[in-house]
Order: C-alpha cells, then structure tokens, then sequence
C-alpha cells in the first residue's frame, strides 16, 4: 500500500509558504453548549477517504453530546469522480445536506475539489486544503486544464487565514499517503476547528481505524497537529493548555 | 434499554427489520438500497434470518412471497428502477395478500446520483394499492421499518418502505429501542440454502394462494376497502404532523420536509407546516383539518407531484378556497434533488406572488458560484487496471479494422454496471444503453433495422445472470445476428462486490454451485461461444481482438466470454513505467486508453504513471515505441 512510486510531484505548493500565518487557534474542551449549529463539508476525489473521515467527525460529536446528520457520496461516482460528505452537527437533527453558505468549515482533500465547494462556504468560514492535486483520470473535451497553483491562488485570495499544507507527504511521512485524511483532521482538531476536543477525536481513531492502520494513522494525526503547532509558533504552551 | 449509534439509513432498517423479528430477507444489489441486505448478512447467522441475494428484484420478490405465504416475516431490498422488475408478481401480489409479513425496501433516487430514472415509489404506491411509508432521517427509517412490519402483519398486505438517496445513504444518531445484537463471536457461514429458522407456521393449501380472474374479482373490493381503512388509520399517526399556526400551510415528506423547516427559521409565524411520513394511502382526514385552518397551500416534495395531487383533489372535493403552489404551476422545480436553498427559492416565488413583504434568505457564501473559477470535470472512470477497458479497447480495434477492410459499422450497445462507463472519452464504446439485461435485445433490434452493420452488446456477469439469458434465448430463436460479449469480472462490481450465481458463493459467504456463463450461453443454443482470459499479462490484447473479430464475423447469433479480475477486489501486480528514454511523448497511451494511472503532469511533454496502476499492462501492449515496461514495483 505505501507509495513509493512515481508520485505526482509537479504542482508542489509548499506549506513553508504559509508559515508565519496567525491561526486563531480556539481551545474546545469538549463540553457541550446549548444552541449549537456546526457544519463541516469534507470534499476530494474517490479513494481519498472523504467516508472515512466523516465517519470519525460524527462519532466524535455524538461523543460529545451532539446530534449528527452525514450525507456522503457513493456509488459511480466513486470511480475517479468528486466526492464531498457533509456532517452536520447540533442540538437539533437537520436535513443531511448543507445549505450554500452555511459550512462553517471546508476540508479539502484536494485543490479543486475545495474550491468546487466554496460556495458551501459561509462568509467567515474556515479552510483547510491539501495542497496535493490529483489531477483528472482523463480529459474530457471541454474540461478546463487543471492549474492546482491558479486554484490555490484564488483560495488564498479569497479565504483569508486558509490553512494549505501538503498533508499527503505530511501523511507520507508518518508512514503512508493514504492517511491524508486523517492528518487534515489532526490539523483541524490542532487548530481548534472543531467543535470536540482532539482527544475525543483520538478517542474515535482507536475505534474505528483497524488495528493494522492504527499506529500510522495515529502518526499522521499526530504529525499534523505537531506542525501546526510549529508553525503558529508556541508549540509547548498550547500543549500544555490542551491536557488541562 | 436504549442505545444510541451512528447509523447509515440503511443500517438503520436492517436494525428495525430484525428487531421485528425478520426471517427471510432477499433482495438484488442497486445504489442507494444495497447496504440494508449487506448490514442484515452480518447478524443473518446469529438471528437466524434466512438471507440471500436473488438473481433479480423479480425472483428476490417472489421468493419472499413463498415465505411470506407460510407466515414468515419477509424483506425485500432493491432500488426503484428494480421495483420495475418487480412489479410483476408485486401487481398480482395485492389482491392475494400475504401471511406473517411482507415488506419492500424501495429506495429512489432523486438526482439521479447513480440511476436511470428519476421515478417516485410514492406514485407507484398509489398505482399498485401498497401503503408507502416515507421517512426523513435513519432514526425514522428505523421506526417506520418496525411500523411497516406491524401494518403488512395486520392488514396482510406488502408494505413498501420508500427512502431516497439522502435517507439511505445519510448517517445519524439513531436511538435504538433494543440492543443491537452481539457481534463479537465470529459468524460461520450458514449451510447453503437452509431457512435458519422455521419457527413460521408453514404453509396451509388454500384456494386464496391461487390467482384466476375469480379470485381477483372476490377480492378487488377488500383491497380498495383496505386503502380506506389506512388512510383513515394514518391520519391519526404521529408521523404525519402539523406544527406552527401562520396562514400559509406547507405540506412535505421524506427529508424535503426538514428542509422546510430549516429554510423557513425565522420566518415560522407565516406558516403551517404538515410533514406526511405515511404518505400513501393520504391521511385524508388530518390533511383536511390541516388544509381547513389555512389560506394558502404550498407543496414542497422531490419527484412526482404526488401530495400535490393528493392535496388538489382533497381541495376540490371539499370545496376549500386555498390555492395550491407546487410544480404544477411552476413554483417548484419538476425534477431533480432539493435542498434548503431551492426551496428557498421556490417559497419566495410564492411569497412574491402573495405580495407579502417577507422573504426568505440564503446565507451568503463565501464566494458565489458564478465567481469560481473554471475546474476540471472528473467524470466516473473505469479503474486503472479494470479488464473492461481491455475489452472496449479490443472491440474499438477490431470494429475498426472491420471499417477498413470492408467499410461496414459496427454498433455498440451497452448494459447496466461498471462498464456502462465505457460510454466515457476516449473509448467512447457505449451507443445505446436503457435498463438491466437490455442491451442484447436492443442489439437484436437494430439488427433487423441496420442489416449492413454489425451488432455487439456488452453485458456484466450479474447483469447476465440478472435479466440478460432471455435475450440470447429471443437472438437463437430468431436467428438475430449479433455478438454478445460477457465483461465476467467475477462479482457485483458498481454496487460493492456482491456475489452472484455465477461465483461458486452465497450471500453469507458460503459455497455453492457456480453457473458457467458460457456453458448457459451454449446451451440456449448459440454456436460460437469463446472464453477469453483476460489476466494473463501476454498478448492479453491481441487475443481479444482476434476474438471479436471472429464473433463479428460469424453470421448469426456469436458470444465471447472475456474471464478477468475486478481490481477493485484483487491484489494488484506489480506496477508498469514508463521509460523517459524510449518515451517519444506521442501521448498515444492517453489518448487511446484513458486510465487513471497515466497523466501528463503539467508543462511535462513525456506521460506519468502513478501509485494507483495495478499492472494489466495494456498500456505497455499499445505503446508503439515499447517504453512501457513493468517496474518490478509492488504497490
């Protein structure tokens, strides 16, 4: 499973050019507030495990109390095509898909799957996107050239404070590309993006991802949360906080 | 005891369906409805349900009936299009009526997302006299599965459980009333063709099991009588409920019914809101008291204007003075999936139209669809690696040759599965395709009708099994000149790789005797038939041109049997490169082929092949500089 083939490395777009950039980072401690309404979109390209990670987004909700309502993609277009899962999370069960607007934040597995939601995206909402394209199977006539640089100029211009990394070698690097998903939900929980506590999330790794994947998908998770404390800047400090 | 659990829809009415007490389930793979069947095959063992997949949604019903007849209590699983298929014996089924229980999970398709039609079972319901119950979330689909399974025991009639594409393939919080059963001790597989449990009263001889027009006539007023007795029954369930006071009413079921209320927030003074979770037979009784305390009516559903109906003939009977805004006078869009936005959209038109000052508004994105910039399209595309694009590739050439040689066409007509993607660029091998087990027949048609071309339908192995053995039944005896090749990748592929006749194994993973598709084909009396083995790396190609262009050429009714791995199911071998050296950027591998492995990377002249090749070696067969070589890499 690990890839250690030719991998599509022409559309680079390091996470260095990022550093620097002010997170806000928000501490959840997992606690259950009244009124609650949050929506999360998680879009990519069939395999990359949007399922997945949407699966472990609403188990740690309804860990925390929440009512949860997924609406995810399956079935033809999981061959190659876009695939986006919508979570809702809240005192009240709603209709499985998100109203445009209303996503309060926007996991991108892949460039042009993000920008293909943004308009799920409210105003002040919140990003995260693997820089990592994939790009198309083929070119059908009349599909645009895939640019991944010009899509993620346009999110950056667009969405300030957008957290952009190459979660797929971070993933890489904790032992497979494959765990992409889960590193960008590390990245969410390290940030504060979410509305549970990232030992709740963690909580929903040991249970949900088999015991042969585990370790690397902890790795991933981790890593991610690692560098993103890196790169706000005080690492120990919001540690410290998170354990309280 | 209560427990909470994240459900899918679909999970949550294999739960229901046990809890009440389920003994025989049957069903035929079909997107968004299989993963009912697949959860029950989990706990067939350890419930004692007697579960298989059937040959077709018109055999899966059928076998049901059989046990339901003895007092067994029955589900049937299929999506709508399988309905069709079914409908046969389901037609027939009404009058007869059953024992113990029978109900149908349908599940639509608005959209479509992964179907041919956008057909609406509520409709059907009310066409064939079967209640249609209609839930919005998991939690609902839970509770009306038990409730469909009391109405079909009491009122011994199938009871349809209707769910579309974001009940069951939606996950929730669903709380459960009893404890799931226990999973923890391995299942073993069940002895092939058993019922697990006989504990249903068996099967009594009686004149009401035999269908005549008698029988029909006796009990065609029962059935009518029936309808009342529902629907005055269902104006009283909790399911269909009035909420708010406001003078406009809203009448919605399924999930359009939660959009209602999320597209309305803040505005809930204006409006009455009935939700209809029994949809067929029409709680006539709560939607005249509901319709009596309102002035105006909007009628917010996915599909067919079925309420709506339901909603003006109530009106006019009644004599109400309430106008009715819905799709029939094209306030709401006629077709395709809803959401909050275009109900939004849909209100404000009507409010509009009442010249009231309020509005309904949608939140404001971040950034507005027309101001996107322009984005690939990522159409579904057979697997890297996947044996049809060999076959398409084949018969492309073969089809081809046959073109210059002696100028005649050849027409492609495809099926239902997988390699209906072979309609995609660049193979572009699909020039017709309508419903399951169609293409053969429809090749026959075109047969008669362009005698100077030739005709080739591809078929799937369960596709074959399913409704494709009539039409090579109809092409021998009607000497129809046509080829018929057989895509056996050896599983249910579109829908998740279920097992079928063809494979040697049962639903719940035990053996049993596998039909051989060429022994079938052979014996209905067609005189070529060819197996082909697609996985061997050598000249894999090359044998199947030679292969289709022998069935072509054959006068009269030919097929080719092309045997290979699904590799969404099988360990890929080791993977292809491409050699820069050799490499003359020609792009022929692109442009010919269309696998997802290989990609020109951007401002690159010379291809890639990624991670995701699983090393058929097609690419290296048609590279005409020879550059693609095996990489000796494992993936």
């Amino acid at each position: 499973m690990k890839g250690e083939g030719t991998k599509y490395e022409g559309t680079k777009y390091e996470g260095t050019k990022y550093e620097g950039t002010k997170f806000e980072v928000k501490k959840f401690k997992g606690m259950k507030y009244e009124g609650m309404k949050y929506d999360i979109l998680i879009a990519g390209v069939g395999g990359q495990g949007v399922v997945l990670a949407s699966r472990m987004l609403a188990l740690a909700a309804m860990k925390t109390g929440y009512r949860v309502s997924t609406a995810e993609t399956i079935g033809m277009s999981q061959r190659e095509g876009s695939v986006s899962s919508h979570i809702r999370i809240g005192d009240e069960i709603q209709g499985s898909l998100i109203p445009a607007g209303q996503a309060d934040l926007l996991i991108g597995l892949e460039p042009a799957e993000a920008v293909r939601n943004l308009p799920f995206l409210k105003r002040d909402g919140k990003i995260i996107v693997n820089s990592h394209a994939v790009p198309p199977a083929s070119k059908p006539p009349g599909s645009p050239e895939y640019d991944p640089e010009a899509l993620l100029s346009f999110l950056e211009a667009h969405i300030p404070g957008m957290l952009c990394l190459d979660f797929t070698q971070l993933a890489e690097e904790a032992g497979t590309h494959r765990a992409a998903n889960v590193a960008m939900l590390g990245a969410a929980a390290g940030t504060g993006m979410l509305p549970f506590s990232r030992e709740d999330i963690l909580a929903v790794l040991e249970t949900e991802i088999p015991e042969k994947h585990r370790a690397v998908n902890r790795a991933a998770f981790e890593g991610a949360i690692e560098k993103i404390e890196i790169i706000s800047g005080h690492p120990h400090r919001e540690q410290t906080e998170d354990r309280r | 005891m209560t427990e909470k659990k994240l459900l899918m829809g679909n999970e949550a009415i294999a739960l229901g369906a046990i809890e009440a007490g389920v003994q025989v389930v049957t069903g035929y793979p079909g997107t968004p409805s299989t993963e009912a069947l697949e959860t029950i095959i989990r706990y067939a063992d350890r419930c004692e349900i007697y579960t298989e997949w059937s040959s077709n949604e018109k055999v899966a019903l059928e076998t049901a009936v059989g046990a339901a007849y003895s007092g067994a209590k029955t589900l049937v699983t299929m999506k709508q299009v399988g309905l069709n298929v079914a409908s046969d014996p389901l037609m027939s089924l009404t009058y007869i009526g059953v024992k113990g229980a029978l109900v149908l999970l349908v599940a639509d398709d608005p959209g479509p997302h992964s179907s041919q039609t956008e057909q609406d079972t509520r409709a059907f319901g009310h066409f064939a006299n079967i209640p249609v119950l209609d839930p919005a979330t998991p939690q609902e689909a839970y509770e009306l599965t038990k409730l469909a399974f009391e109405l079909s025991h009491e009122f011994e009639i199938p009871v349809i459980l209707r769910t579309t594409t974001r009940v069951s393939h939606s996950c929730g919080d669903v709380e459960l009333a009893a404890a799931e059963p226990d999973l923890s001790e391995p299942s073993k597989p069940a002895p092939a063709g058993v019922p697990v449990k006989a504990s249903c009263e068996g099967f009594t001889k009686d004149r009401r099991w035999t269908i005549f027009p008698r029988l029909t006539a006796e009990r065609h007023p029962w059935l009518e009588n029936v309808q009342v007795q529902l629907s005055e029954r269902f104006s009283g369930f909790p399911y269909n409920s009035v909420s708010g006071n406001g003078k406009i009413g809203i009448i919605a079921s399924g999930v359009s019914a939660l959009y209602v209320k999320e597209a309305v927030k803040g505005f809930e003074e204006l409006f009455t809101i009935f939700r209809v979770g029994t949809v067929y037979p029409f709680p006539e009784k709560a939607a005249l008291s509901f319709l009596k305390g309102i002035e105006k009516l909007i009628v917010v559903e996915e599909l067919d204007p079925y309420l709506e109906e339901q909603a003006l003939q109530l009106v006019g009977r009644a004599h109400l003075s309430v106008d009715v805004y819905g799709k029939k006078n094209g306030f709401f869009p006629v077709s395709g999936e809803y959401n909050v936005d275009a109900i939004i959209d849909g209100v404000n038109k009507v409010l509009a139209d009442l010249k009231e000052t309020a509005s309904l508004s949608h939140a404001s994105p971040a950034v507005l669809r027309g101001e996107l910039p322009p984005l690939p399209i990522r159409a579904p595309t057979l697997c890297a690696g996947c044996m049809h694009r060999t076959v398409f590739y084949a018969f492309k050439q073969a089809a081809k040759q046959l073109k210059k040689d002696s100028q005649v066409e050849t027409i492609f007509s495809g099926d239902i599965g997988c390699y209906t993607l072979g309609n995609a660029h660049p193979l572009n091998m699909v020039d017709t395709c309508l419903c399951m087990g169609a293409g053969m027949s429809i090749a026959g048609g075109l047969s008669r009708t362009n005698p100077e071309a030739k005709q080739v339908a591809f078929i799937g192995d369960s596709t074959f099994f399913h409704s494709g053995i009539p039409a090579v039944v109809n092409a021998v005896y009607n000497g129809a000149d046509v080829t018929l090749a057989v895509l056996d990748n050896r599983t249910t592929a579109m829908t998740g790789h279920q097992p079928h006749p063809g494979i040697g194994v049962t639903a719940l993973g035990s053996a049993s005797k596998a039909i051989d598709i060429a022994g079938v084909v052979r014996s209905c009396g067609v005189e070529f038939v060819k197996s082909v083995n697609i996985d061997s790396l050598e000249n894999s190609l090359e044998n199947c041109v030679e292969a289709a262009k022998e069935a072509i050429e054959f006068k009269g009714p030919s097929a080719v049997v092309f045997k290979g791995k699904c590799v969404g199911i099988t360990k890929p071998r080791t993977r292809f490169a491409i050699d820069t050296e050799s490499c003359t950027g020609c792009g022929f591998c692109i442009k010919q082929l269309g696998c997802p492995a290989i990609f020109l990377p951007a401002g690159e002249d010379k291809p890639l092949i990624q991670d995701s090749c699983s090393g058929c070696g097609l690419c290296a067969q048609v590279c005409p500089s020879g550059a693609i070589r095996e990489s000796g890499v494992k993936k």
